[in-house]
């Protein structure tokens, strides 16, 4: 309770807390309601509303002395009859709205106990809008109306409750304080049993409404600038004005309260103005008025002139005016505090000020909706869409209305769609939580029921990939105009480019474009772009193994997108479908990519990644898109006919890498696990003879073609943990990646297939099943075991046996790396392969100490299966 | 039954000054204000004796409304949910 204001005495909390208690009784009933039954007691009322609209008017206007009855006839039909016609077919009970695309369903849930402060100025008819939307919504409301309105409030309570419960509703749903004080106000807008403070009036009542500590809704008083422009229907904007400002004496806080009218039509308007019975006030009159109806300390309206005639005004302050005159319009030069009339006026005293531009028009309007207007409404008249969407944007208001009336736009449903209410929220601004017409939406609480949405899946490779003996024949049928072959010297020197341009068209203009056999860089790949438009290049032939390929994937991106921004591109994402940097797609060129590899590991030829080592800035730059994707790729294995064993050793490796860990990756898939099932038994079955014998022509062929399934594998699957440990790991100390990647495999099997840690967030992962994967492999690898346990074992001896086939170095030790170094790098290898996004799609999510783990364990390197044994032995 | 029969019944064996009455709820598909007022005035009398009252079988829609409107503060207990 605030200070300042005394408690209610203890007889008058025992009846609020009479009224609060039947209102959460009521709304405990009421939860138990239909939308059919909740349909049927909302149209009982509005008949009751319509039936006693002019009856409540009256009771209004000699209660309150504001207003026209007439007038307030209108405003109780716009609440009940425009209210319905726009809830009627609402649904707001149970599931209101389905998204079945997305799997989200949204189900109202009452608020319960509302309590409710009505004003003085549209007492009935917000209390008739605020009931309907009470029921509507299934919840109670205790009243507290203004205090100098509270027995017409009371009455059109009593009509509705009265009409409610004739229908079915619960009792005690409406209950209204009788005589309310601030006292109680600040009492009940603090019960622990009220669920919203629901404000309508004036400033004071909206911040106490905020200051309550409940949710609330609270808005507030407006101050309504028009814009009079040159090219708006002069006769139908003054007409609209001034019915506008004269409803209900201007009671409307959403009424004109300046107009600023351009200088062509001023003199025009003023005086078809005045041909209908306004009174236009010469200098001394508007100063008049300025020191009278507005208090000249606070600079707010004098009460005494709201909702009351033109004429009873000018009669107040001493002003002739003829009898019928329906508004005063006091030319004022300026708006501010110096200007008493350029504030809110609820009476039908207008101000008008004259603008010599649109944008002193616009500044004018502007000071006025700054000028306590913020938020609340708007009000144009222009024939100029330009001028009208600068309106829009330059002015503060949830209601901008444009060639109508401001007052009755703003209640919405009778000059245009806006959602009929009785109370304008005026959102921050006007400090307050919403800047809606107030509806029942607002009266919810709608609670979404969020299902798992089935994770859209992909499987994208080249359009084509040609393979085996002699695949690169197939040039001969693809036409270009101007081809340029990517490669290394040495590839060149050994013939194979020879080859290559043997197997092109004859009509075909071949060059050939030699650079460096290291990650490419961008220097490089400029230099390559160059080329490229210097010979108008249709096709790109990429001859090599990774390095060259990738190179050659960003020279075309370059060519196409010469805007492309690289570093930019490069930007990190979590999920390729959600990614904040997307591709370009609009070319400035056109060319073909045909990858030919020439190792058997990495399946460039197939792969959505590039990487750019930019040596300006001493970093790489991984792309990855699958418009980096070459569009041919063969896959001809007289191309690694004459590999060395090291390199078929450590690319074969490569390979069986990608293929194990696209195989338990989250986003595995049936299309994936295809490819990597096959391409981890091509690997066990060939790469042992094709490291053995090198001119095994059918163990060359097929693990050059287990490279590229396992690449159509991960490059749908990503990879995981074990390329992350070998980036970090080969960058730091200079080891090949198949290399890198054999010292880390068996830990990593061993790692993934134990219960993780941590689990990564992941749509995709319905289950854990990188151990029963693992297990899989090892039956289709016919290693034998009972359990998934004892098959786990058998594949990562089945691994370890196969790295000593190869002689590959099994412990990092073994690379002559001392302890005390390794134990140096460690901080910087685990946070770089913490950031290496590689991982994200491991089935276990790695925390930094397990990665330092599993390097540690790569740098003592004792066999994995060896380790259990010796465990087991000695349990 | 309805709540009030219910309630009626309750009242009866109150008097029996038994340790806890259990309200079967189990046909009870909705309940209104003038229920809720039962309940609140059988929880008041089973204070007094200081006898225990419990809820049986009561659906989820009234489970709802009885968590909401708290008849009786928490004189209620709800078994067999």
């Amino acid at each position: 309770m605030p200070e300042h204001i005394p408690p209610p005495t203890e007889e008058r909390v025992a009846y609020l807390e009479s009224l609060v208690a039947q209102a959460r009784t009521a709304a405990a009933v009421f939860t138990q309601y239909t939308q059919e039954d909740v349909d049927r007691i909302v149209k009982s009322m509005v008949l009751a509303g319509l039936a006693q609209a002019q009856h409540l008017a009256r009771l209004a206007v000699e209660e309150t002395r504001l207003g026209v009855m007439e007038d307030k006839t209108i405003k109780n039909m716009v609440a009940t009859e425009f209210v319905y016609n726009y809830v009627k077919d609402k649904r707001t009970v149970g599931i209101i709205r389905e998204y079945p695309d997305s799997g989200l369903v949204e189900v109202a849930e009452p608020i319960g106990v509302i309590f409710s402060l009505t004003p003085i100025t549209n007492p009935t008819s917000t209390v008739l809008f605020k009931c309907i939307m009470a029921i509507k919504t299934r919840n109670a409301v205790v009243f507290s109306p203004h205090p100098n309105a509270w027995r017409c409030c009371a009455e059109a309570v009593r009509i509705m409750y009265e009409a409610a419960i004739k229908h079915g509703a619960p009792e005690g749903v409406f209950t209204c304080v009788a005589e309310p004080t601030l006292s109680d106000n600040v009492y009940l807008m603090h019960h622990k049993d009220v669920r919203l403070v629901d404000a309508t009036g004036g400033r004071g009542a909206s911040k106490a409404a905020y200051s309550s500590g409940k949710p609330a809704l609270g808005v507030g008083s407006g101050n309504t600038p028009v814009y009079l422009e040159k090219t708006a229907d002069l006769d139908m904007a003054v007409v609209d004005i001034i019915t506008s400002k004269t409803f209900d004496n201007g009671t409307i806080c959403a009424s004109e309260q300046t107009v600023v009218i351009d200088d062509e039509i001023y003199d025009v308007a003023l005086r078809k103005f005045a041909e209908l019975g306004v009174h236009i006030c010469n200098q001394a009159e508007t100063e008049l008025l300025g020191h009278t109806v507005i208090d000249p300390v606070k600079g707010q309206m004098q009460p005494m002139a709201v909702g009351q005639k033109a004429t009873d005004i000018a009669r107040m302050i001493g002003l002739r005016v003829k009898p019928n005159t329906k508004l005063l319009i006091a030319p004022i030069e300026g708006v501010g505090r110096e200007y008493p009339l350029s504030v809110e006026k609820l009476f039908p005293v207008l101000a008008v000020c004259r603008a010599h531009s649109v944008d002193q028009a616009l500044k004018l309007c502007m000071d006025v909706n700054h000028l306590g207007g913020l938020g609340h409404t708007a009000v144009i008249f222009s024939h100029d869409d330009d001028i009208v969407r600068r309106f829009g944007e330059a002015i503060n208001a949830g209601r901008i209305i444009v060639n109508s009336p401001g007052s009755i736009g703003a209640l919405g449903g009778v000059y245009n769609d806006l959602v009929p209410t009785f109370s304008f929220g005026c959102g921050t601004g006007g400090g307050n939580s919403t800047m809606d017409n107030v509806n029942v939406y607002h009266y919810l609480n709608i609670k979404r029921v969020a299902r798992r949405t089935p994770a859209h899946m992909w499987y994208r490779v080249p359009n084509q990939i040609y393979f085996n003996m002699n695949a690169v024949e197939n040039l001969r049928n693809i036409p270009s105009r101007s081809t340029l072959i990517v490669t290394n010297p040495v590839l060149e020197q050994m013939g194979h480019v020879d080859i290559v341009r043997r197997a092109m068209p004859s009509e075909t203009v071949v060059r050939v474009l030699a650079i460096p056999d290291a990650e490419p860089e961008v220097k490089v790949v400029m230099q390559g772009v160059e080329t490229l438009n210097a010979y108008a290049v249709d096709q790109i032939v990429a001859l090599g193994g990774g390095s060259v390929i990738d190179a050659a994937k960003i020279m075309k991106l370059k060519y196409e997108f010469p805007e492309a921004d690289l570093e930019e591109l490069a930007a990190p994402f979590l999920d390729i479908r959600k990614r904040v940097v997307r591709f370009p797609t609009d070319k400035t060129n056109h060319a073909r990519l045909i990858a030919i590899s020439t190792t058997s590991g990495t399946g460039s030829e197939v792969t959505p990644f590039a990487v750019l080592t930019d040596k300006v800035r001493g970093r790489k730059v991984t792309l990855a898109d699958y418009s980096l994707s070459p569009d041919v790729a063969i896959v001809d294995p007289q191309f690694v006919m004459s590999m060395p064993k090291g390199l078929t050793a450590d690319t074969g490796i490569d390979c069986l890498t990608h293929a194990l860990e696209a195989a338990v990756s989250v986003y595995a898939s049936p299309f994936t696990d295809a490819n990597a099932l096959q391409a981890i038994q091509l690997v066990f079955q060939y790469l042992p003879a094709s490291y053995q014998n090198p001119r095994d022509e059918e163990a060359r062929t097929m693990m050059h073609n287990a490279a590229c399934i396992a690449a159509l594998a991960f490059a749908n699957a990503s990879v995981g943990v074990n390329h992350a440990l070998a980036h970090a790991f080969g960058a730091r100390f200079g080891v090949a990646h198949g290399r890198a990647n054999a010292l880390m495999l068996p830990h990593v099997i061993a790692y993934n297939a134990s219960v993780p840690t941590k689990f990564r967030p992941s749509p995709n992962q319905r289950a854990f099943t990188a151990h029963k994967k693992y297990a899989m492999i090892a039956d289709l690898l016919g290693l034998g075991g009972q359990t998934i346990e004892e098959k786990v074992q058998n594949l990562i001896a089945a691994t370890e046996h196969l790295l000593d086939q190869l002689a590959v170095p099994r412990s990092i030790a073994d690379l002559g790396i001392s302890r005390e170094e390794f134990e140096r790098a460690m901080p910087d290898l685990a946070k770089i392969a913490f950031d290496d996004p590689s991982w994200q799609s491991n089935p276990r999510m790695p925390l930094v100490s397990e990665l330092v783990e599993l390097f540690w364990s790569a740098y003592r390197g004792r066999s994995v299966s060896r380790q259990r044994e010796e465990m087991e032995a000695c349990v | 039954m309805t709540t009030n029969e219910i309630v009626q019944e309750a009242l009866g064996k109150l008097d029996g000054g038994r340790g806890e009455v259990i309200l079967d709820f189990s046909s009870v598909s909705r309940i209104d204000s003038s229920d809720l007022r039962a309940l609140d005035s059988l929880a008041q009398t089973a204070q007094a004796k200081s006898v225990k009252l419990a809820l049986y079988g009561v659906s989820v829609p009234i489970h709802k409304v009885l968590k909401l409107a708290k008849p009786g503060g928490t004189g209620f207990s709800l078994c067999g949910c």
